[in-house]
């Protein structure tokens, strides 16, 4: 092969690369770290669950038990390294960790964990994650049972082929009915309740079985240790001082320091400046084998150069195939972001740059609005990672913003017959401008109390929602699945379905297809002048609803200005409902004398604070919040 | 009134004493006020005679206003020794206005003639209403009927201006009560009637029963009864010369006039507030820590601003900006009509310029200008004021 195995600490050569099977990997001895594992030795996988089911605290028990870190050390949740993360008890970014562990067999062996994000938003970053993985432990909360997200990485994992394995936590809490779960598992991956492991992270019950059923159950890898390298890029950050550090799994073939690497999709040659394990320190290593997993250091500062997905092979013996599965993460959601204070533009623009370093799927373009003046066109994967964004821009770069209200991307047939695609309302041409106009249809899963179907039903129905099969996964537990516009849901369809069901059921989906609809522009005018930031595409049906919706909460959320606001709603230049927000009659202190005047200014001060959160818009003051509280759930929606 | 006339008050000297005792505290009063401590009111009198002694002698006093509180309240040969010791400390204008507030069930004829004697010539009633329910709803304690005879009990010991404050848009108000009430205050010839929005304030028993759901009142109904005061009052020749304030030709309140002129003015007593040689001060708020700062020899000075000159030309238009008169031209007005938020107030037609005077065109929307004029700032220096 003319390729040395190396481990630079060890500073030897150690193997041929034919055999795969490497000194120093002795029975009843851990594979050491100095060496490539063998594979029959090498366990990969993944934990996934619904959000607060219990992922992150098993991961934080499973590295205390194997000594990755030890107790002292541990910080709860070690693997949600982000604030925000931490805070709202999910994971975003997915990490990895290697664990030692020696299993009841007297045999050490080498567990890969890749920590997966929770959240349906990121569900291409689960992809990648389980691609690099042969099992999957499917987590469920003893007291909620199987919940959307359950069923969605349940069937993810089962798609990329992996042993699925599941098992129960939070036993030890009193509410907990693992014998229901258990049976809604079996449900779905058939086998038997039996079989189901049962623990709980917390107290660390069952801990042990879990590792040893992990060590059973998942298949070992099956690379071939002398083909060509390929390896997968399952996760990439952006790290200050490093640059892009990439996660790898190495499918066939070995990865080693200093080669020459070409990136199969984006077909960019770099060096592997520095390999290693994560444990979870880094650990540099001189040779990562087949089925191992670890990091790699090109030296690459732009993230955007590093796809997620991507394949890696050895620039002068390249692989002739990528693994497969390789797709660039749509935006689904657009919403338009602007500063408060025209002058933070440039920083707004800065943060976004930052914030991307880490996050590449989320894409932007410069948008202009009469109403709001300069901004960024932002796309999202879904509500969550557009929530997260705009707090981690207020938060973290103390930006003050404007967030419009979140739509989807249309399709538009033009009157040539070719289609174009639009992000925001306002580029909706006239209707006969136009040939047709189509948009994105969701497939949606809600898992729900049987007691709840007749609500769901009626409010995916209001929505537009066509409803399909009706599983039931117990007596007590509905599976339903139905295709709905994703506009239908993008704002407030999950708040609703929340309030709707006392917060039992779960939502996940994925996206569908294009449907031509009869679609129109409603825009608002406030004082005669349109803003655009409050235009929106709604089906035709649904627009005079619209309409008297937004003018209604609109003169509830604008205050009274020195003179009357009338606000109205109108497709094209047809008014279909109209409010007047009032002039304000009466605004003074009605006594102020010589005892009065410092404390009066202070009072006005404060007042004026408030104000800063105001927009004009033309002549009209408007609340930050006005732009997207207009549209907020409530119950006639 | 003219506004050179008006302007003339900053240049005159006038004196506020407060007497924070009260018979009961009224459920929507946040002054710096006391009810069930008359065991102080010597000590209290004594403090303020020390405080008036040891401060910086002035001149000659051209108004003097006692506050309140309620200064009926207490024997009136008390309030002559405080009138005594600001004459001797800064002497008296022969002409001086010496005003009081008084409340209608202290005001009797002995009470009246002993004050008169003392040489108070003005006073200011707390009527509020004349209707029974609002009296009640207020927290009040005297009667329509008290009114009436203690407006006749203060004419017929001498008193030549009459002043009555009235509170519109309380809950339970009507249009027809609040009007019965302007015709009735009308019909005891007032010189000087002051009307008041009911105004919520936080800390107050009513700002806790407004927070715990009690109705509050309505602006837009308060808007239509301070439009309908004006008219009525006009009609009966009282002219309005500032937010709150209507008179009969030449019958202004002096000490005001003063205040809103930026004119200096002493001030005594808890919680009170003066504005004397550029400086902004106020004195401890409670009573019994004012008593015992004054008797122990400390300051009862609980701060002072020091007013620089771009912050008193804000205030100049603060303060005047109240009047009828509006503000003379000068640097905060050019300030002011080159803002956006100026401008804008300009074009809606709340401010205006008239005979080159910055006046407010719509009094009910004075604070939307004030919190405008707050945030006004110092033009740029020219070039030759460089040099």
């Amino acid at each position: 092969m003319g390729k040395s195995l190396r481990r630079e600490e060890a500073g030897a050569a150690v193997g041929n690369g034919s055999s795969g099977l490497v000194e120093g990997t002795m029975r009843g001895s851990f594979p050491s770290r100095n060496t490539v594992t063998d594979q029959t030795r090498i366990r990969n996988f993944s934990i996934i669950a619904h959000i607060d089911h219990g992922k992150s605290t098993l991961a934080d028990r499973l590295m205390e038990k194997t000594g990755a870190v030890s107790e002292r050390d541990m910080r709860e949740q070690l693997l949600d390294s982000m604030d925000l993360e931490r805070e709202r008890g999910i994971t975003i970014k997915a990490q990895t960790v290697r664990l030692d562990y020696t299993a009841s067999d007297g045999e050490g062996y080498v567990i890969n964990l890749i920590d997966t994000p929770g959240h349906v938003d990121f569900s291409y970053e689960v992809s990648r994650s389980l691609a690099a993985c042969e099992g999957a432990l499917l987590l469920t909360d003893a007291v909620q049972g199987v919940q959307a997200q359950t069923l969605a990485n349940a069937y993810l994992a089962i798609d990329a082929g992996l042993e699925v394995i599941p098992a129960i936590n939070k036993i030890d809490l009193p509410a907990a009915n693992p014998d229901r779960a258990a049976a809604e598992i079996v449900n779905i991956l058939g086998g038997s309740a039996n079989d189901i492991v049962r623990m709980s992270a917390k107290t660390g019950a069952g801990i042990d079985e879990v590792l040893e059923t992990v060590v059973r159950d998942v298949p070992p890898p099956q690379g071939d240790p002398d083909a060509p390298l390929r390896a997968l890029v399952f996760d990439s950050y952006f790290d200050a001082y490093r640059g892009v550090v990439c996660y790898v799994r190495v499918v066939d073939g070995h990865l080693g320091s200093g080669d020459s690497l070409r990136f199969m999709a984006t077909k960019e040659v770099h060096d592997a400046d520095e390999i290693g394990f994560l444990t979870p320190k880094f650990i540099p290593v001189g040779t990562l084998g087949p089925g191992e997993v670890g990091y790699l250091i090109t030296g690459v500062k732009e993230i955007d150069r590093i796809k997620v997905g991507d394949t890696i092979t050895e620039a002068r013996t390249p692989a002739t195939e990528a693994l497969s599965g390789y797709a660039e993460p749509k935006p689904m959601v657009f919403s338009g972001l602007f500063p408060t204070d025209g002058d933070d533009f440039e920083k707004l623009r800065e943060a976004l740059e930052k914030l991307r370093l880490n996050d590449a799927s989320l894409a932007w373009e410069p948008e202009t609005s009469k109403a709001l003046g300069f901004g960024f066109r932002c796309g999202f994967l879904g509500l969550l990672h557009m929530e997260i964004v705009r707090e981690r821009l207020e938060r973290e770069y103390d930006l003050d913003l404007v967030a419009t209200a979140p739509s989807v991307a249309y399709q538009v047939t033009m009157p040539d017959g070719s289609v174009t695609e639009i992000k925001s309302p306002q580029d909706l041409p006239e209707s006969i401008d136009r040939q047709g106009v189509a948009e994105p249809y969701v497939k949606a899963m809600i898992l729900t109390p049987s007691e709840y179907v007749g609500p769901i039903m009626e409010l995916a129905t209001k929505r537009r929602g066509i409803v399909g099969n009706m599983n039931y996964l117990s007596p007590e537990r509905v599976e339903l699945d139905f295709e709905i516009p994703l506009a239908e849901i993008v704002f407030d369809f999950f708040d609703l379905l929340k309030s709707k069901t006392k917060g039992y059921a779960s939502l996940d989906y994925e996206p569908a297809d294009y449907r031509e609809a009869d679609l129109v522009k409603v825009d608002i005018l406030l004082n005669g002048q349109p803003v655009d930031a409050f235009s929106a595409i709604v089906h035709r049906n649904g627009a005079d609803h619209y309409g008297k919706k937004m003018t209604g909460r609109l003169r509830g959320l604008i205050p009274r200005q020195l003179f009357d606001v009338p606000i109205q709603a109108a497709i094209g230049g047809r008014i279909i409902s109209r409010e007047t927000v009032r002039a304000k009659r009466k605004d003074v202190t009605a006594k102020c004398y010589g005892g009065d005047i410092s404390r009066k200014k202070k009072l006005l001060q404060r007042q004026k604070e408030g104000k800063k959160r105001m927009k004009m818009v033309g002549s009209v003051e408007v609340p930050q919040e006005a732009f997207v509280a207009a549209l907020k759930v409530d119950d006639d929606s | 009134m003219t506004p050179t006339e008006a302007d003339a008050y900053s240049t005159s000297a006038a004196a506020y004493v407060h007497v924070p005792f009260c018979s009961s505290v009224c459920p929507y009063c946040d002054f710096a006020v006391v009810a069930g401590r008359d065991d102080l009111v010597d000590r209290y009198i004594d403090a303020v005679c020390t405080e008036i002694m040891t401060s910086e002698s002035w001149r000659p006093l051209e108004a003097i206003y006692f506050g309140g509180g309620t200064p009926s309240h207490i024997d009136p040969l008390l309030l002559g020794g405080v009138l005594d010791a600001l004459s001797l400390k800064h002497g008296i204008s022969a002409d001086a206005e010496v005003s009081l507030e008084a409340n209608p069930e202290d005001f009797d004829a002995t009470r009246a003639t002993a004050l008169r004697s003392l040489g108070f010539n003005r006073v200011s009633f707390g009527a509020q209403s004349f209707d029974a329910g609002v009296l009640v709803a207020l927290g009040r304690r005297h009667q329509a009927g008290q009114i009436e005879s203690s407006v006749r009990a203060a004419r017929d010991a001498g008193f030549e201006n009459v002043s009555l404050d009235l509170i519109y848009g309380t809950p339970g108000e009507t249009t027809n009560s609040w009007s019965d009430t302007l015709s009735r205050a009308i019909d005891l010839d007032p010189d000087h009637i002051s009307c008041y929005a009911l105004t919520v304030e936080p800390g107050t028993p009513l700002g806790r029963a407004v927070r715990d759901g009690a109705e509050a009142p309505d602006p837009d109904i308060q808007a239509d009864r301070y439009e309908n005061a004006d008219k009525v009052l006009n009609a009966a020749g009282h002219t309005r010369y500032e937010v709150s304030n209507w008179s009969r030709p030449e019958h202004e309140c002096r000490y005001n006039l003063n205040v809103w002129a930026q004119g200096q003015y002493e001030a005594y007593g808890n919680g009170s507030h003066g504005y004397r040689d550029g400086v902004r001060f106020r004195n401890i708020r409670r009573v019994d820590a004012y008593v015992r700062a004054v008797e122990s020899g400390k300051t009862q000075r609980s701060g002072n601003d020091v007013i620089e000159s771009w912050d008193a030309e804000i205030d100049r238009l603060f303060v005047g900006l109240r009047r009828v008169v509006g503000v003379a031209p000068g640097p905060g007005v050019t300030a002011f009509l080159t803002s956006d938020s100026g401008r804008r107030l300009l074009d809606a037609g709340v401010v205006n310029m008239v005979g080159g005077r910055l006046t407010i065109n719509r009094p009910l929307l004075t604070d939307e200008v004030h919190r405008c004029v707050i945030d006004l700032e110092a033009p740029e220096c020219t070039p030759t004021q460089i040099q």
